[in-house]
Parts: structure tokens; C-alpha cells; sequence
């Protein structure tokens, strides 16, 4: 049997390269794959809790669930963003969106 | 060492290096298609830890919506795909530095707290964990709110999308 140990060091380790992911890449889209790894890693400690506390309590997968969700819409407003600069600035480059900074 | 585990160390191996190469290859087209190898990886992780319909859903939705969508964003934003230039920022060594620390700081954590050797206790026969989650996402005691506001969260997420992806110089 597998201990809750590995499953939980596992899920550090794709959160932290997501991590990196979205720290150091430079374009836009890359930093969303960032941010999915990471999202992917706390569902399979969601998962993982579920699984080695009391399987008759469900809230481990419902929150799983949940978090699809959230990701789902988290990358459809991403994507569209991402879009919809590339369109009027012709870049997707993350330090060269910087119409707000002064 | 059992089959178990043996399975387990192969998809994790398989999933960190395919999670590696997403953030590290340059061009994106190929970076996304590592992605959906991770996300395959995942989706094995919740079998092996019984979570069938997560599986499912993992592959389903993460696979064959989220990852089919990075594609076109990449292929919609073309011109930038093989930017000439450094994929990573000139930071980089930092972010580095922070996830490794992160990871660090991670490991130090879990060393420290006493369930972390626990292992599972066998499912008890004749539990369903699918209809269960079914009964508790639809189940006013339980999760249906929580369900319900998840749906208009993604209906508003996906008519913001469209209107913030609407050109209106072209008009349609």
C-alpha cells in the first residue's frame, strides 16, 4: 500500500514546478499552464485526504469538483484576456502588457 | 515494494516530467501537448487512489476541454509562438530559487506531522463512492448549493469570456 506520505510529496513537487512555471515564463499562456499544474496538484491532495480519511465523507471529492469548476472558468476569462491583448497590442508577452503601470 | 507502488512511482515520474517540460519547453504548441500528458498522469493518480469519477472527469474536462483550449489560444496568438528571445524572464533564477524553497518548506512541513505514514483502509464492500458523490452534490443536507453556485459561476465565467474575446472592429 501506497503511504499518504508519497502522494503528498508528489503533489508538492508538480504545485512547485507549476510555481516556477508561472514565476519565470514570459508569455501570458505559459503562466496559465503554470497555474493549472499547480490547481492540478492541490486536487490530487484533495483527492488523496479524501481517500485516506473517512471514504464515507465525500466533501474531498466534492471540493475536487469544485475546483474543476473554478478552473474551467479560470481559463476561459484567462484565455479570452490573453486574446483580447494580443489583438490590440500584438504581444503576449507578460512584461510587455504594461498599460497600467506608471 | 508492491505493484502498488510500483505503479505509483511510474505515473508520478511520468506526470513530474511531463510537468517539467511544460514549463521549460519553448515552443508552446509542444508545452501544452506536455500538459496534456501531465493531466493523463493526474487522471491515472486518481484512479490508483480509487477516485473513479474524478478520473473520468480529469480526462473529460481537463483533457478534452482545458487543454484543446490552450491549443487555440497558442495557435490564435501564432505570431509569438517561436518568439525570438528567452522563453523565461530574466528573473527566472528567482522563481527558481522560490519553488524549490517551496518545496523545501513543503517537505519540512509534512516531516513534521504525525499522520504522514498513515495508508488507507480498505474501501468497505458494497460502498459506492460514485453514487454517493451523485447523492451529496444533489442532496440540500449536503452539497447542492455549493454545486448550484459553481454552475452560475461558470455560465458568468463564459459569457465574460465572450464578450472580453468579442472584436468589435470586425462586428461579429
Amino acid at each position: 500500500m501506497v503511504p499518504l506520505s508519497w502522494y503528498l510529496i508528489f503533489a508538492a513537487a508538480l504545485f512547485s514546478l507549476g510555481l516556477f512555471g508561472v514565476l519565470s515564463r514570459r508569455n501570458a499562456v505559459a503562466i496559465l499552464l503554470g497555474i493549472e499544474l499547480m490547481l492540478n496538484a492541490v486536487n490530487i491532495n484533495l483527492a488523496a485526504f479524501w481517500r485516506y480519511g473517512n471514504v464515507m465523507d465525500m466533501a474531498g471529492q466534492v471540493f475536487a469538483i469544485i475546483v474543476f469548476a473554478v478552473a474551467a472558468a479560470e481559463v476561459s476569462v484567462g484565455l479570452a484576456l490573453v486574446i483580447s491583448v494580443y489583438r490590440r497590442r500584438n504581444t503576449v508577452v507578460a512584461d510587455e502588457i504594461d498599460m497600467m503601470k506608471w | 515494494m508492491t505493484g502498488e507502488q510500483i505503479v505509483f512511482l511510474v505515473v508520478a515520474l511520468f506526470t513530474l516530467g511531463s510537468g517539467f517540460m511544460v514549463v521549460t519547453t519553448r515552443n508552446l504548441v509542444h508545452a501544452a501537448l506536455w500538459l496534456v500528458s501531465t493531466l493523463f498522469g493526474v487522471a491515472v493518480t486518481y484512479a490508483v487512489l480509487d477516485a473513479a469519477f474524478l478520473a473520468v472527469v480529469q480526462v473529460v474536462v481537463y483533457i478534452g476541454a482545458i487543454a484543446i483550449l490552450f491549443i487555440f489560444a497558442v495557435m490564435l496568438t501564432r505570431k509569438d509562438v517561436r518568439d525570438q528571445g528567452p522563453q523565461m524572464n530574466k528573473n527566472w533564477w528567482f522563481g527558481a530559487l522560490l519553488a524549490v524553497m517551496t518545496f523545501g518548506g513543503l517537505y519540512f512541513l509534512l516531516q513534521g506531522w504525525s499522520g504522514l505514514s498513515k495508508t488507507a483502509a480498505a474501501i468497505p464492500a458494497g460502498f459506492d463512492a460514485v453514487a454517493e458523490l451523485g447523492n451529496e452534490l444533489v442532496s440540500p443536507a449536503a452539497y447542492v448549493l455549493p454545486f448550484e453556485v459553481a454552475s452560475v459561476l461558470l455560465v458568468a465565467a463564459l459569457v465574460g469570456a465572450v464578450y472580453v474575446a468579442f472584436n468589435p472592429r470586425s462586428g461579429k
